[in-house]
């Protein structure tokens, strides 16, 4: 087996379980975990601990080892959990996450953070010390729950011996066996430690049979074989006698543990049992046929634990371990992992595909023979499907980025005193995974600016008669063609006098211009703008909200901002799906071919001949403002009495028109990216290949629309804001 | 779509192989003069046959091409040299480079007027550059090459194709086209 692979599916299990286990740490102290919810974060340490077992990386074990032992007191009620042990327990949660990713660098020898580990282990054993104590007075108070087995004369098991309970065949005298002679065997394996003879079915003298053997023994032995070895020692007799043997107390919570850490699924009740090793194979022969002779045959289970060869608890182990793996199976049927370098090919493939179709197709209408277009046209209504297909298997919930806010919420709502309630809605909308990773650092900044600005401290709620918790909300959904994202907030809202006092001490603007409120908002994604009056170690350095915009416009994405005084703010991204492949409309500008991502496009109208000077047509009895393609791409006008065509676009809330020489029709362009060297330049979104194997340039209409409405505005704010660019970036 | 393209395009590939005495260098041919570049750069040599410009450039992006399914940007030697711009013609050709750019690795394209061959050069007949007169800037000048009676300029391809500088060049040749300075936001 390659080992790296082996430690890369350990770390990317290992940090799969600990997302459970924080989720389920949350649920407890939101009150809706439940006893499944110590269940899951046990058996998310358990599984964990055993896995880095098997690599031997004891960093991990004995860590996580503590952290069990605090567990396992929590789900056998022996410890209250309380939201100290909460935020300990998310902590240490987090230190297993360190010492994960070590593994991954490949850096585990050396302890990442060992005061941290000091100061952790310590306060986890500190659980430990005291429960121990309670623990033992519980043990006193109440025997462990295999000690109430009862074998038929009313013995009880005693603590850490085997009880063997033999009843020999009347005839095994005869058939040349000394019950004797297996005793003494017996010894070699370990020590009697009290030996009961059962007189009681010695007959009456008149009907003793010499020749027959009469009694039964209850023997306490004290070693260390194994349940099969010491089946071994009656295997001659085991046919016609009645041979129980009970597992020491030690031995039923090791078959427990064996159990729930069975790696291979493990199908049916007596195999899983076997495996642990609570029963042998023959006894389960044995009662299997008994099963079989029944009319109604009661559950093997249940005839185990009657006929005491196995104690309840550890049927119910299995049990829960027979569910596990029936859901395990139904799981795996319905998931199959795949790397995401081969879905990346594939996804590559079919974009090739895509440009190959295109080729053929553009070669069939050329050749205009009806059967081959007609073949053409099939072909490519297929490859369409394939593409919409192939693009989904890389659609993953944006509940993946979502998830990681609970925690955060509950964190700063500690750091800051404020009380504030996280409401996650569409967690299930889809978009593209590679988006998804980009997507939460912004989101974050986004989070917890709005928890450190635009919520008010508790008291301040109060006296504003608001609810005292605040409610910060998470919104997804789809909307033509895009995803879209809402962050918001109850609060105070954006101060629109605060902002703009501070973009004119800033020089961003002038006092004396007139600004919309939306233009003031937008102010806050400015470099350098920050409002906060004091600096917390949230926010308020002034870095943030413009990164936040820029990480969203590297995305294709936008970032818009809402706001109501005295009732909360919302900011919404809106992003395409996906990054790959999108529905173009091409059109012609000056001989070259440029592409119109089509979501985008509202309608194609022909421009009549205008006298005007200004960009501005009536479209329907509105006005419709419009770009020149050539004037802004610098090519010549085209000739007077040449028609132009006007797309008509639309971009959130904004429309314009685009002046286009010639229009082309739709297409399906897999969007190549132009690299780093074309990193800064505007108003070209990426590119794309045709056909004819041609590159065409796609349009980024948002920017496109942004610099020519730049070009108009006010010289004061353009230059200013150029200055103060300029300041900061050097 | 490869096939598209290997139809229209002669493709070269050029092997580096390094003698064991010195290093191979292409010479090829800009403006009239002979400049060279070290070979282990170059990843292939292909014939010019169109590309697709790109508005609001710099002159020396002449714009991008399609190389088997990936665009590559094309960047005209001379107009980076500040002379004019190369003009196409038979032997014009597409030289395809190799930057690198932080840890990025990077396809690049430079037009030529034509290459002429490949020569192994000893370390001894590299000296370096004098202060001033080769009419370029003096960091895009590794060497000078002695060839016979004369001397050939070897280039430092990290330098002349810097992605860092010419990308902010590309980013300022957007925004100042339009007329008032349009400012990234």
């Amino acid at each position: 087996m390659n080992l790296d692979a082996a430690r890369a599916a350990l770390v990317e299990e290992a940090r799969e379980l600990l997302v459970a286990m924080e989720d389920a740490l949350l649920q407890i102290e939101a009150g809706t975990g439940g006893p499944d919810g110590i269940n899951a974060i046990f058996r998310a340490a358990h599984t964990i601990k055993g896995s880095a077992g098997l690599f031997a990386f004891d960093n991990v074990v004995s860590f996580t080892h503590i952290v069990e032992s605090v567990l396992d007191r929590v789900r056998n009620g022996k410890l209250e959990i309380d939201e100290a042990m909460l935020s300990l327990l998310l902590k240490s949660g987090d230190y297993i996450a360190t010492l994960v990713d070590a593994i991954e660098r490949n850096t585990e020898q050396e302890e990442p953070n060992p005061a941290l580990r000091s100061k952790l282990e310590a306060e986890l054993k500190s659980y430990l010390d005291t429960s121990s104590v309670a623990q033992t007075a519980l043990e006193a108070a109440e025997p462990e729950p295999a000690a109430q087995l009862e074998i038929d004369e009313g013995e009880r098991v005693s603590s850490d011996n085997w009880h063997l309970s033999l009843r020999f065949n009347e005839d095994v005298l005869r058939q040349g066996l000394d019950p004797l002679s297996f005793i003494r065997y017996l010894c070699t394996l370990g020590r009697i430690v009290h030996l009961h003879t059962i007189s009681e079915p010695i007959p009456a003298a008149e009907h003793y049979d010499a020749e027959s053997s009469y009694l039964g023994y209850e023997i306490d032995f004290e070693s260390d074989a194994s349940r099969s070895q010491i089946e071994g020692v009656f295997e001659f007799v085991r046919e016609e006698s009645q041979i129980r043997i009970l597992p020491p107390h030690s031995k039923i919570d090791e078959y427990i543990q064996l159990i729930e850490s069975l790696a291979e699924p493990a199908g049916r009740l007596g195999e899983i049992l076997i495996h642990g090793g609570a029963l042998s194979e023959s006894e389960l022969e044995r009662v299997l046929n008994q099963q079989q002779e029944q009319d109604r045959p009661p559950p093997l289970g249940t005839m185990l634990v009657e006929q005491q060869m196995v104690p309840p608890n550890v049927v119910s182990a299995a049990l829960s371990k027979q569910k596990q793996s029936e859901e395990k199976r139904s799981h795996e049927q319905k998931f199959i992992k795949v790397e995401v370098g081969k879905l990346d090919q594939l996804i590559d493939l079919v974009g090739e595909l895509v440009i190959a179709g295109a080729g053929a197709n553009l070669v069939a209408k050329q050749k205009s023979v009806n059967a081959f277009e007609e073949a053409a046209q099939s072909v490519s209504v297929l490859v369409e499907q394939i593409r919409d297909a192939a693009l989904t298997l890389r659609m993953v919930p944006i509940g993946e980025v979502f998830q990681r806010f609970p925690r955060v919420v509950r964190e700063v709502s500690r750091d800051l005193g404020k009380e504030i309630e996280l409401v996650i809605t569409g967690a299930e909308t889809e978009l593209d995974k590679s988006m998804v990773e980009k997507l939460s650092d912004p989101l974050m900044h986004i989070v917890r600016n709005a928890m450190d600005h635009g919520l008010e401290s508790t008291e301040d709620r109060i006296l504003l008669g608001k609810p005292s918790c605040g409610i910060m909300r998470l919104n997804a959904f789809h909307d033509s063609g895009s995803i879209v994202i809402e962050v918001s907030d109850d609060g105070r809202g954006l101060n629109r006098e605060r902002i703009l006092a501070k973009a004119i001490e800033r020089g961003l603007i002038s006092a004396e211009q007139h600004l919309s409120d939306n233009e003031i908002y937008r102010l806050i994604f400015e470099p350098g703008f920050s409002t906060a009056e004091k600096v917390t170690n949230l926010s308020g350095r002034g870095v943030g909200m413009d990164v936040v915009k820029k990480n969203i416009e590297a995305l294709r994405g936008e970032v818009e901002v809402d706001s109501t005084p005295e009732h909360g703010a919302t900011i919404r991204i809106r992003l395409p799906l996906t990054l790959a492949i999108i529905d173009g409309f091409q059109v012609m500008v000056h001989g070259s071919v440029y592409v119109i991502p089509l979501e985008m496009v509202i309608e194609c109208v022909d421009l009549v001949h205008q006298d005007y000077r200004h960009n501005i047509i009536k479209l329907r009895g509105e006005p419709l403002p419009f770009i020149r393609l050539r004037s802004l791409f610098g090519h010549p006008p085209s000739a007077a009495q040449q028609r132009e065509s006007l797309v008509v676009v639309q971009y959130g809330s904004q429309r314009a028109g685009l002046v286009v020489d010639q229009l082309l029709g739709e297409f399906q362009a897999v969007i190549k990216p132009l690299g780093l060297l074309f990193q800064q330049m505007k108003g070209i979104g990426g590119s794309t290949i045709l056909g004819n194997g041609q590159v065409s340039l796609i349009l980024d209409i948002p920017h496109l629309i942004h610099m020519t409405s730049q070009r108009e505005m006010p010289p004061m704010l353009a230059t200013s804001r150029s200055e103060l660019s300029e300041k900061i970036n050097h | 779509m490869g096939s598209l393209l290997t139809q229209s395009m002669a493709r070269t590939t050029v092997r580096a192989e390094e003698t064991p005495q010195g290093k191979q260098f292409l010479t090829l041919t800009l403006g009239g003069e002979i400049f060279a570049i070290p070979i282990e750069n170059i990843r292939e040599i292909i014939e010019f046959s169109g590309l697709t410009e790109i508005p609001l450039m710099p002159d020396f992006l002449r714009g991008v091409i399609n190389l088997r399914g990936s665009v590559v940007p094309v960047i005209d030697l001379a107009a980076r040299f500040g002379r004019s711009n190369t003009q196409i013609s038979r032997r014009t050709c597409i030289v395809i480079l190799e930057v690198s750019q932080e840890d990025n690795v990077l396809a690049l394209g430079v037009m030529v007027d034509a290459v002429n061959e490949v020569l192994s050069i000893e370390p001894s007949q590299i000296e370096p550059a004098p202060n001033f007169g080769a009419q370029i800037r003096a960091d895009f000048i590794d060497g000078m090459i002695s060839l016979g009676e004369r001397f050939v300029i070897a280039l430092d391809i990290q330098r002349v194709l810097a992605v860092d500088e010419m990308s902010s060049l590309i980013g300022l040749a957007g925004s100042s086209s339009t007329e008032n300075a349009v400012i990234a936001t």
